[in-house]
């Protein structure tokens, strides 16, 4: 299969645990605002913080949005499913016990298709719903209970915030593939809008499942678990990372052993966070203070029939105008970029046109500046300004970089306004162009006698003297053409 | 002016107050002089605060005064009160001081019922004697060597002993109906998801809920139309189905009662059997049918309500590990912590629920035990919907026994646990019933226990009213006859 | 009624399960009492009735979700007044430890 992890007769066996957090107005079990970034313990309440007498009531926004999500992952929503608790003691589990499902996911299976080169296809076993646990600050040994100790602080906000939980079958064959599906699914639950899927914020978090297998090998290896990283780039160096590891075990005779795993990207090193053989006694059982959800059918076909265009989908109506497979899988899978690239589409009415703007200049000045296609002061509607001025001939392409930047730094400038104080339109006047040609050509007649004598290049200089003459603002084709007609008379 | 609050109802303080007769100032200082003579003795409460008892009292004289406005009440030690400290009768919520009223409380507080503070406990529920409270027991008013049931038997000491006109408790496998008996009380254990838990102290989520315990039938009903809400705060929670009705005397024609003679079988004592068969005549002498109603399942009520009830708590008791509130023991590290905590934290009983419940719960047993143990209330349940078939209500003694001595059953936990076996099949099928006064055994009260379908509040207030005219009981112990 | 003896081994692990720090003569009271209440309870082990389905709720009604409707939370003043060893902003707690 080509994009596979292939090395030595083994091949890899990667599935994936992603954790999305849902962006609603409040918590998943009661009515605390669900905010990052607040100061700690300002958005809790005596459910969250798990006093005595709490009682969890299930947001039923956070439902609506897991069901969308698992429509679009193809999985079958079953009639019912029902909250579990999982019981671990832990300080950042402030019941001691997370309410999630177990046996009764709202999602059951379905399957995500990532197209382009090296097309390939992931079963997604189940998605769903939980709370997220309260964050810990590993403080520093001061002035606690117990002089020196260093011992964690903890924060209650995120606590009880809902959670998604999407897990993968292990059809994954290589690190590759592995960001390649996030960055997909990432795209498709953002275009969704359930959540930002933001991986250094967290709302985005992915663990991996990974183990390694002879080829043609029907069984599994012993797999480990790499948690935690909060980067594609993280993930796919982890896992790789974590490939090589297992093979230059097995290689020498030795046993994976079932562990946790955490990857250190500042030096490639992996460290055992705990064995997985103190595997825990969660002690599932059904959640007593919450009634089973139910969906209604017809309620799930509006659902389905109301998504946005998916990511996948887009891909496929994006080859089909005619643009690039990897022009369009990043148009995409890279939703504010896809969402600039559509509005700027339909303003300049050519997609090829808007497609080679989004990726070249906008690009480069979304990477320069660090920003996000959505947050640039070049909106579509400005660039949709130049590129009208561009493709009627009125400036030329130097002149529309500098008509580009010039966005960039005054917000409040249009396209034409800056062409206009700058006197950037293009000549483009036949006399005005005419004398321009004859003044360079008179000026350099060894280079007239070199062309007519047949060296033709001399033209690009002489095209570059008019062009400095007419102080940048000649087309150069048109002066080309002009050129040539003079010299051939 | 002096008010002689022994026997006084709750209906009774209200016409007293709406009549001018006395404030609710004077009738809140009335109880706390009654408290401060006999609780010394009973410990019934585990907390009073007189100056927010009489500020209470006297914003009630100042508002427009209606209803139950200004008539005092006691609360369960379950029930969160902001500001004023929550145990649950535990050594490990010493100190806690809750930030929100549990659901009951509020609206206590907008029916304008004034706290006189809260009652004594089995340990987080868990108990038939309040023997298990880390506070000390509670002796039942009726007899101070006995215990008065529980685990509300707190609450019900504070009303038989006219330290309170009445009383919220809780009830899971029997707690408010057991102790009501046991002191001579009516007790109410509502429909499952009639009455708010939010606020509540869990102990077996889907086995509990709040109810009354009075000195009348009519008084039952008054509190109940009180705390019969849902708030939105709670799941399992829909309310009542119709309004709760005070009901006035009435005969029993056309009423079919079911009585499951097999399950008397599994031993009453004497004068509490006798006590029970009466009962069955006054209600043929009241016009009603008698007919015999077999429950063959609810022999394994005992069985399956300690697997599930010990299971849900265990888990509902996870959460007292000492970081956010409560006893924390330090350590070195937070495993330490946790284990110290927990273990000077908890009782002797709660320790051997959570195990029980921990272990039911555990990988290899969770099917065996605790799914089995659903399988049962399911029967249970099918049961009672089988016997409801056929009749309006069906009749049990509420406890097996009069209330013991106190220390008699603390060496046997199965001994202590088969005080419910009449009551707790009752949660497991998630019906109401009431439990009246039904007679002395040998001095000691005991207790008629009207079973009925879902959400037939009304129909067993009225029936129970019905017996109450008959039996003319009078809830108050002859021993605390004299006002002090 | 089957056998039901739980070894001190078990009741160790039990109450690890639920980090109840027992002594050992707790260990041993609390082995004895659970063999007793669970052999008890153990009847319910055999009874015949694995097609029955079992009620994990009493009286369960329709939509139990809530509006996705945020309120403010408490002041943090008031969530960290119980804490048995708050900092101005948290809770704090000792290492995890091994």
């Amino acid at each position: 299969m080509s994009g596979a992890w292939q090395r030595d007769g083994y091949e890899a066996v990667i599935g994936l645990e992603i954790h999305v957090q849902l962006d609603t107005a409040s918590k998943m079990f009661c009515a605390c605002p669900n905010r990052y970034g607040d100061e700690p313990n300002t958005n809790v309440c005596m459910v969250c913080l798990a006093h005595p007498g709490a009682l969890p009531v299930a947001n039923a926004e956070a439902v609506r949005q897991s069901a969308r999500v698992g429509l679009a992952l193809g999985c079958r929503i079953p009639d019912t499913s029902e909250f579990s608790r999982k019981q671990y003691f832990y300080p950042d589990s402030p019941k001691a016990y997370q309410i999630s499902q177990y046996d009764q996911p709202l999602c059951a299976e379905g399957s995500f298709h990532v197209p382009g080169e090296g097309a390939f296809t992931v079963g997604i076993t189940r998605a769903h719903l939980e709370e997220d646990a309260a964050k810990m600050i590993h403080a520093g040994g001061d002035a606690g209970r117990i002089q020196g100790s260093a011992g964690s602080v903890v924060d209650f906000n995120r606590a009880g915030t809902p959670l998604l939980e999407i897990v993968t079958e292990p059809d994954l064959r290589s690190p590759e593939q592995a960001r390649r599906f996030l960055t997909l699914l990432r795209a498709t639950v953002v275009a969704i809008g359930a959540s930002d899927c933001d991986m250094e914020k967290g709302s985005l978090r992915a663990d991996a499942n990974v183990s390694i297998r002879p080829i043609g090998s029907e069984g599994y290896g012993t797999k480990t678990e790499l948690k935690n990283m909060n980067s594609f780039r993280f993930l796919e160096r982890g896992i790789e990372a974590e490939l090589e590891r297992q093979l230059g075990l097995v290689l020498a005779g030795e046993e994976v052993r079932q562990e946790t795993l955490h990857f250190d990207p500042a030096t490639g090193g992996l460290t055992s966070l705990r064995s997985k053989e103190e595997a825990h006694d969660y002690r599932y059982f059904p959640e007593p203070d919450l009634l089973p959800v139910t969906q209604d059918p017809d309620a799930l076909a509006a659902l389905a029939g109301q998504l946005p265009e998916l990511p996948v989908a887009r891909f496929a109506r994006l080859t089909g105008t005619g643009l690039p497979e990897s022009t369009a899988l990043l148009l995409a899978t890279e939703p504010e970029l896809a969402a600039y690239f559509d509005d700027l589409a339909a303003r300049v009415g050519d997609p090829k046109v808007a497609a080679n703007w989004v990726m070249g200049e906008l690009q480069a000045h979304l990477n320069a500046t660090g920003i996000a296609a959505d947050a640039s002061p070049v909106t579509p509607e400005r660039l949709a300004g130049l590129v009208a001025l561009v493709v009627e001939g009125a400036i030329n392409q130097t002149s529309a970089k500098e008509v580009f930047q010039a966005l960039v730094e005054d917000p409040t400038a249009t396209a034409a306004g800056v062409v206009e104080a700058r006197g950037l339109a293009q000549m483009g006047d036949a006399d005005e162009l005419g004398a321009i040609v004859d003044g360079v050509l008179a000026a350099h007649p060894d280079e007239v006698a070199a062309f007519k004598g047949g060296r033709e290049q001399v033209i690009g200089f002489l095209v570059g003297q008019c062009m400095k003459a007419s102080g940048g603002r000649a087309d150069a084709k048109a002066l080309q053409a002009l050129l040539r007609e003079r010299l051939s008379a | 002016m002096a008010i002689d609050v022994i026997g006084l109802t709750a209906e009774r303080a209200a016409a007293l107050l709406r009549g001018r007769e006395c404030t609710a100032e004077e009738l809140a200082q009335a109880y706390l002089d009654r408290i401060a003579a006999v609780d010394g003795e009973i410990h019934s409460y585990l907390h009073v605060d007189p100056e927010r008892t009489l500020a209470a009292a006297r914003a009630q004289d100042a508002g427009s005064g209606e209803g139950l406005a200004g008539v005092p009440i006691a609360y369960k030690d379950l029930l969160s009160t902001r500001g004023v400290p929550t145990t649950a009768g535990s050594r490990i919520l010493e100190g806690f001081v809750p930030i929100e009223d549990a659901d009951v409380v509020r609206w206590g507080d907008e029916a304008g019922l004034v706290s006189l503070g809260k009652t004594n406990l089995d340990e987080f529920a868990m108990g038939s004697s309040t023997e298990h409270s880390a506070y000390g027991p509670t002796r039942n008013p009726w007899d101070t060597a006995r215990v008065p049931g529980g685990s509300s038997g707190g609450s019900a000491a504070v009303v038989a002993a006219g330290c309170a006109p009445w009383a919220l408790g809780t009830d899971t496998g029997g707690s408010i109906r057991q102790p009501a008996a046991f002191c001579g009380l009516v007790g109410l254990m509502p429909t499952y998801g009639s009455v708010s838990r939010f606020g509540v102290v869990a102990f077996a989520c889907s086995l509990e809920q709040v109810g009354p315990m009075t000195l009348t039938v009519r008084d039952a009903a008054l509190l109940q139309q009180v705390i019969a809400r849902d708030s939105g705060r709670d799941a399992t929670c829909t309310g009542p189905r119709e309004p709760i009705a005070v009901p006035e005397p009435s005969r029993l024609d056309g009423v079919t009662f079911g009585v499951p003679r097999a399950e008397l079988e599994a031993g009453v004592e004497e004068g509490v059997r006798a006590r029970f068969d009466e009962s069955l005549a006054i209600a043929e002498s009241l016009g009603a049918r008698l007919v015999d109603v077999e429950l063959p399942y609810a022999r394994h009520g005992l069985a399956a309500y300690y697997v599930i009830a010990p299971a849900e708590a265990s888990a509902n008791l996870s959460r007292f590990d000492g970081v956010r509130y409560g006893l924390r023991v330090d350590a070195p590290d937070v495993r330490a912590m946790y284990e110290a905590t927990r273990d000077a934290g908890f009782g002797a009983e709660a320790k051997r629920r959570i195990m029980i419940g921990t272990y039911a719960l555990s990988a290899g047993y969770h099917d065996a035990y605790y799914v089995q143990a659903q399988r049962v209330r399911t029967l249970i349940r099918r049961d009672f919907d089988a016997a409801f078939a056929g009749v309006d209500a069906i009749l049990l003694p509420t406890a097996p026994t009069v209330a013991f001595p106190i220390g008699a059953r603390l060496d046997d936990p199965l001994a202590m646990y088969a005080n419910d076996i009449f009551t707790l099949p009752v949660n497991l099928a998630g019906i109401p019933a009431l439990s009246v006064p039904n007679g002395l055994s040998e001095g000691l009260p005991t207790g008629l226990q009207i079973i009925g379908p879902a959400h037939a509040e009304n129909l067993l207030l009225r029936l129970g009213a019905a017996f109450e005219a008959e039996h003319a009981f009078d809830p108050v112990p002859p021993a605390l006859r004299s006002a002090s | 009624m089957s056998d039901v003896e739980l070894t001190p081994d078990e009741v160790r692990h039990v109450a690890a399960l639920a980090r109840l720090g027992l002594a050992d003569a707790e260990v041993e009271r609390l082995g004895r009492e659970l063999t007793s209440i669970l052999g008890h309870v153990n009847t319910i082990a055999q009874l015949p009735i694995a097609d029955v389905p079992p009620t994990k709720h009493a009286n369960p009604h329709g939509d139990a979700l809530r509006p996705d409707e945020a309120r403010p939370g408490a002041a943090r003043a008031e969530a960290l007044a119980n804490a048995p060893d708050p900092t101005a902003e948290g809770f704090r707690v000792p290492p995890i430890g091994a």
